[in-house]
């Protein structure tokens, strides 16, 4: 029963995979589609706050489909979503590592190369610009944005510490 | 930052490293892998120099799927072949993958958990605070004092202004900066 429902979920997930650049942020809208409008696996409040949970929670944000996987059949769900969601684009990109790496030393492949990097510092700063927005709904939100921010690149500091400060600010209730 | 290409130690790095090294990157990957992958394969490991960096991320940004689960695909293979880009994915993912099973578990027995919205805003708000400052560092590239600076610009624009779709900016983007380069390179 339960792999049933999970190979449907992958199955459904697998026709999201190859179209999925730009990772998590770029499948949520139609994972919402899929699970929440089309099949009513699980709940739009059920769906929001998962996403929420695979966010804050470490690792890539796709695993967000394990998340949903789970809560709609269980580990075969949570497996299935994971394979359903990352094998198709890994296979894809695996190929394609192989073939760039015969050609890394064309004209072609440097010039790409070359090409996305500045693409890529764009698009950093503009996921720092959104994230900024989306997280920081007060000024207290803004100044651990800020604070971490800045002590990232002016200090040794670990990460780590940023991120255990904001848990407890959020606990208790500060941002 | 001041090694160059490393070809010759790249040859080093077994599925084993890599293993570890993206094990390490996906289990302290608060809110978004991607300054935790640098701050492990730059500055801890110097696998990559900050530029070399960039591009193995730029190129696994532009193919579908994550970006950092792409760049231990294509960065496994490249030092290890099919085993390291194995060792790379299955390290990357696999702390991640039993959290979200442990998460569920947590999730599907208590449901809404008192605090929690609070704790998920606090972390978000850091890892907010995390990519910014990843951007800003990828910002002192070289790069940014070329004429190559419009195109970081051009993409900020239409991504955080005009919010396009990240496909649609690479689509349009991808093909004019490509062309710049290639008649750069000669």
């Amino acid at each position: 029963m339960n792999w049933d429902l999970a190979l449907r979920l992958a199955a459904e997930l697998a026709q999201m995979s190859l179209f999925a650049v730009g990772g998590a942020t770029s499948i949520y809208p139609d994972l919402h589609r899929r699970t929440v409008e089309i099949n009513g696996w699980v709940s739009d409040a059920q769906f929001a706050e998962m996403v929420g949970l695979s966010q804050a929670a470490p690792g890539p944000n796709m695993l967000v489909v394990s998340l949903i996987g789970w809560k709609i059949a269980g580990f075969p769900g949570a497996l299935a979503a994971f394979i359903g969601m990352c094998a198709p684009s890994s296979l894809l990109v695996y190929g394609l590592s192989r073939f760039w790496e015969r050609h890394r030393e064309r004209r072609w492949n440097r010039s790409l190369t070359a090409a996305l990097g500045p693409i890529a510092i764009g698009l950093t700063l503009a996921s720092g610009y959104l994230v900024t927005l989306g997280a920081g709904g007060s000024t207290a939100a803004f100044v651990l944005i800020g604070i971490t921010a800045l002590a990232t690149l002016l200090t040794k500091m670990h990460p780590i510490w940023f991120i255990g400060l904001g848990a407890l600010a959020g606990l208790l209730g500060w941002v | 930052m001041t090694a160059k290409s490393d070809g010759a130690d790249l040859a080093a790095i077994g599925p084993s490293d890599l293993f570890l090294a993206f094990f390490k990157i996906g289990i302290q990957g608060f809110g978004g892998v991607l300054p935790w992958a640098r701050r492990v394969l730059v500055e801890e490991r110097r696998w990559f120099t900050e530029d070399e960096f960039l591009d193995a991320w730029g190129l696994a940004q532009a193919l579908p799927g994550g970006n950092i689960i792409n760049l231990s695909l294509g960065f496994g293979l490249r030092c290890a072949g099919p085993l390291g880009a194995l060792a790379g994915f299955c390290g990357l993912t696999l702390a991640p993958f039993a959290i979200m099973v442990g998460l569920g578990i947590l999730y599907t027995r208590f449901g809404q958990m008192p605090g929690v919205d609070g704790v998920l805003r606090g972390v978000a708000c850091a890892g907010a605070g995390l990519v910014v400052a990843t951007g800003l560092r990828f910002s002192a590239s070289p790069r940014m004092r070329s004429p190559l600076a419009l195109f970081a610009g051009a993409a900020f624009v239409l991504s955080a202004l005009v919010k396009w779709p990240l496909a649609l900016v690479l689509l349009v983007l991808t093909p004019l900066s490509w062309w710049y380069c290639w008649l750069r390179l000669q």
